[in-house]
């Protein structure tokens, strides 16, 4: 019913709109010279609204990045974004100039004849051939960050980590003192095997399944990526790291932690990220929050797709090291 | 065609017609219809988003069982994301554009008497209006409508298990979907055929407007990728009815292992995207087609490099057949062939930026008309190099890793497509409103629906970037279950203000297109002097479109203030003078 009333509602204001522009004339149609020249002005109006725009959301929004990478290749990958925005703002502010300031530039006035100027192979040529430049180079650069991105191979004694995924909820599975993780499977799912992991291999006994991820400092980790149901995506922003969870395949993606929690709490950017939080956080009578990497969902899932993340906690390989021993193996879950 | 008379009931004229001037007119409405039930689904889903636990009761008005005390359920936020995806890409930015004006404008700009076939035309049309009907039915479905996202991305889309939009709503999508890709396969040969065959007499294919060719290169990518899409959805209809395997495998659900074994949800993404991406440009063309013609006419100049522009159409056509794998960097796909797409992506934004600026080139010492329309032209212009740069970030396998499927992605995609797409559809209502309906649309109120809209949204799509930056995901019902993004949480509000804002100017639209059908100014025979053909036909239409022959032709359509001319226009009928040369 109050549906009804909705719409009814907009009904009238569009009945109103038109009665208002009844009375301000509505025969008029076609712009006149004055309308070209109250309209070019706007233009100019709303160039300076855009660049207002612009600058106040990167001055005002700064804040909320995410802070600097906590992984030794997204530092490269921060690296090409840097390039890339640069290259992206440039283009963004002389062609966006030039498109509102021909548009109040040339405004209409009765009497003038536009140029007649149909064609420049001069012109397209060169601005075919500088974007073409520059993307060239800018595939080759993000190419050679992509390819040492995504390079997985086991060449520096890497770690080696599952990352589980179901509605709505993630696991972890650490390959243990062979470094090899045992085969899985979802048939083998039951009762506290909840990975499926398959106890007949003998890769398998030793794995250590965890519900918290710990990841040691400077030492590469290879995750092994599963999904029990439908599409995850495991998404840890602050590595710059992201792999799709498949069901039916395990995929992969590698990095190397360069900061500690420890350390990330006490870098400035994550400092004055937090206070903002805080501030917002006290406003509301909330309780302070304290940094922690995260691991979140990236692809929809289902109704709690919003609310499914892990906690990621990085520290120096010692630790890390104390921390597994205390975790209990497949072998001794199970029985 | 025109010469044997059949007499006309109001059925045959109104109802099942078969001419070209109608069916465009009932595409438009239909289109627009649509439009306000998925633009009126974001304002429902942007009100969750700033204010999560707030009730609201207009929430409580529409969203009956699926809400509790005037707060929607996560379910079906998810389902009106995905019913506006669909909505506004499918129903309103294929079918309504490019169903609108290739319809009105393939004949009365290539001067044809109607398309090749009429009845085919009918048929298409009602197709559409079918799935049409399907889709808004399937918002009654108890359960709610589909709700995997437009992409519906299986095993998401294939187990009502794992969400419950999946069961009945899902079903009446994908039937929904079949019969619109029908339909649009049955315009897009049309289109095609007509194009080919049907030109007047010194209608060479390089004196055809820009909007002609971008309408006739849209309709061969979409028949090369449609069918695609169709497949994909029939082995997805197997998958979630027969039991075959062809996307599923190692499945368990709810406490229980599934039969499936074998497929790959990832062989989906390729087949969804294999149309997905050049669907991004079947929106896009016919808006790009669009405001090249009104940008030309309204600044009284030949567009810029005619030639570079038809180059750049047909290379973007072919170039987006072999980018889509950049939706799916981080679907676990081999990273080569993540180079592969990479290097194909970055491709495209050579024609892309050879189009923008020859855009501003053309503006350039023009002497410009700011009709309505044109400040719709001149705003697309903008939105698409804004949101076209930023795919340099997502086209970039390597930087794609971290802004994938978050708020960027929908900043930017909104910006490229949806919003300089709408653009280009108002642009050529205002424009083609006199041609359609023998009245004229009103000005003030036009100049009003461009600036709010224009400024509500950048208002929205530019901080959205930033929400995207600090690794928000999109498709999240809320912010709320992570503390590190309560600082996002200001921002949101800010985005829903100007979406209400954005969303209420349309009210503003509305009232201008449907009173100006009864009431607006009577229109003069050729209101914009423009120089195409179809401004040569009658304002009271007529089966057939012109009363006589149909006019030759005998130059390009862009001789605006053409030197050794009277006036600042040429109309394409009008021949050579002695020593004149065409351009
Ligand atoms: C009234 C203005 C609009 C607003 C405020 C708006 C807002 C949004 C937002 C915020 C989302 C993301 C929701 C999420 O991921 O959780 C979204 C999704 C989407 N919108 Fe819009 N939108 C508008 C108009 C359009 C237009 C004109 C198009 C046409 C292309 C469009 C196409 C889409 C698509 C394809 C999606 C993705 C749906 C999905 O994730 O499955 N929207 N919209
Ligand atoms: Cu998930
Ligand atoms: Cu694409």
């Amino acid at each position: 019913m109050t549906a009804l009333l909705y719409i009814l509602l907009a009904i009238v204001v569009a009945v109103a709109i038109w009665q208002i522009a009844s009375i301000l004339n509505l025969k008029s149609v076609i712009a006149t010279e004055k309308d070209n020249n109250t309209q070019g002005i706007l233009f100019a109006a709303f160039g300076i609204f855009f660049y207002g725009l612009m600058i106040f959301s990167f001055v005002k929004y700064s804040s909320i990045l995410l802070p600097d990478s906590a992984s030794v290749e997204g530092d490269r990958y921060d690296t090409l974004y840097m390039v890339t925005m640069v290259l992206i703002l440039i283009v963004q502010a002389i062609t966006q100039f030039l498109l509102f300031y021909f548009a109040f530039k040339y405004r209409g006035i009765k009497g003038r004849k536009a140029l007649f100027y149909a064609d420049s192979h001069k012109l397209e040529l060169i601005w075919t051939v500088i974007p073409a430049v520059v993307l060239a180079g800018l595939v080759l650069y993000g190419l050679s960050v992509w390819i040492d991105v995504m390079d997985a191979s086991d060449a520096e004694d890497p770690l080696i980590v599952e990352v589980y995924a179901k509605q709505f909820q993630w696991e972890a599975r650490y390959a243990g003192e062979d470094n090899e993780l045992g085969l899985a499977n979802v048939r083998n799912i039951k009762g506290i095997n909840t990975m499926g992991v398959d106890m007949t291999d003998k890769n398998a006994l030793d794995d250590i399944p965890t519900r918290e991820l710990h990841l040691p400092k400077g030492r590469k980790v290879i995750f092994k990526f599963r999904s029990q149901d439908v599409l995850h995506s495991a998404y840890m922003p602050h590595f710059r790291a992201q792999m799709n969870c498949v069901p039916g395949m395990v995929t992969q993606f590698a990095f190397t932690p360069s900061m500690t929690t420890e350390e990330m709490r006490l870098n400035d950017k994550t400092i004055t990220k937090v206070e903002g939080i805080n501030k917002i956080r006290a406003e509301k009578g909330e309780d302070p929050y304290e940094f922690d990497y995260l691991l979140l969902c990236n692809k929809i899932c289902g109704a709690s797709h919003y609310n499914m993340q892990m906690k990621i906690i990085v520290e120096e390989e010692s630790e890390f090291n104390s921390w597994l021993n205390s975790q209990k193996t497949m072998a001794q879950v199970v029985q | 065609m025109s010469d044997h008379h059949h007499k006309e009931t109001f059925v045959t004229k109104y109802i099942f017609s078969t001419d070209h001037k109608m069916i465009s007119k009932q595409y438009l409405i239909t289109g627009i219809f649509m439009g306000v039930i998925g633009v009126f689904m974001s304002m429902l889903f942007r009100l969750q988003i700033a204010w999560p636990e707030k009730s609201f009761s207009i929430i409580e008005a529409f969203l009956g069982h699926h809400q509790d005390g005037g707060v929607m359920s996560p379910d079906i936020y998810l389902a009106i994301v995905t019913i506006h995806g669909t909505i506004m890409v499918f129903f309103v930015l294929t079918a309504g554009l490019s169903g609108t004006f290739s319809n009105l404008l393939i004949p009365l700009q290539i001067g044809a008497r109607d398309m090749a076939s009429g009845f085919l035309n009918m048929v298409s049309y009602w197709l559409f209006f079918l799935s049409s009907i399907i889709m808004v039915i399937s918002l009654f479905v108890e359960a709610g409508p589909a709700s995997a996202g437009w992409t519906i991305y299986p095993p998401l889309s294939a187990l009502p298990q794992a969400i419950p939009g999946s069961g009945l709503g899902m079903t009446l999508w994908l039937v929904s979907m079949a019969i619109f890709i029908a339909s649009s396969l049955l315009g897009a040969l049309n289109y095609i055929v007509t194009v080919l065959n049907l030109r007047t007499v010194g209608m060479k294919m390089t004196r055809l407007p820009l909007t002609i060719w971008a309408f006739f290169i849209t309709a061969i990518i979409g028949v090369v990728s449609f069918p695609v899409l169709l497949s994909a959805a029939l082995l997805l209809i197997f998958d979630r009815s027969f039991g075959t395997s062809f996307y599923l495998s190692d499945i368990f659900i709810q406490g229980e292992v599934l039969h499936y074994q074998g497929g790959s949800p990832v062989l989906f993404e390729h087949l969804f995207w294999f149309l997905g991406h050049p669907e991004v440009y079947i929106v896009l063309l016919p808006a790009l087609g669009i405001t090249s013609e009104i940008i030309s006419t309204n600044s009284r100049k030949p567009i810029f490099g005619y030639r570079a522009m038809i180059g750049s159409i047909i290379a973007i056509a072919f170039l987006s057949t072999i980018v889509w794998g950049h939706h799916m960097f981080v679907s676990g796909m081999n990273p080569f062939l993540g180079s592969v797409f990479t290097f194909t992506t970055l491709l495209i934004a050579i024609p892309s930026a050879v189009k923008a600026f020859n855009y501003i080139t053309t503006l350039w010492k023009g002497n410009l008309q700011m009709n309505p329309a044109m400040l719709f032209s001149i705003g697309l212009v903008s939105t698409f190099i804004s949101g076209g740069l930023t795919g340099l970030v997502l086209g970039d396998s390597a930087l794609d890793i971290n802004v994938h499927d978050t708020y960027f992605v929908v900043a930017h995609f909104h910006l490229v497509m949806g919003v300089s797409a709408i653009y280009g559809m108002f642009a050529g209502v205002y424009h083609w409103f006199p041609k359609m309906y023998g009245r004229m649309m009103n000005k003030t109120l036009g100049y009003w629906h461009f600036w709010i809209t224009a400024v509500a949204a950048y208002g929205v799509f530019f901080p959205m970037h930033f929400i995207g930056l600090a690794g928000l995901p999109r498709r999240y019902y809320s912010n709320t279950a992570f503390p590190l993004f309560d600082d996002v949480a200001d921002v949101n509000i800010v985005i829903t203000m100007f979406a209400i804002l954005g969303g209420a100017a349309q009210i503003i639209f509305l009232a201008n297109f449907f009173i100006s059908i009864y009431k607006g100014k009577k229109a003069t025979q050729n209101p914009w002097k423009s120089n195409t053909l179809e401004w040569t036909t009658p304002i009271e239409h007529i089966h057939g479109n012109w009363p006589g022959e149909i006019p030759a032709v005998h130059r390009w359509p862009y001789d605006y203030s053409k030197p050794g001319h009277e006036e600042d226009y040429v109309c394409q009928t009008t021949p050579l003078m002695d020593g004149e040369e065409e351009s």
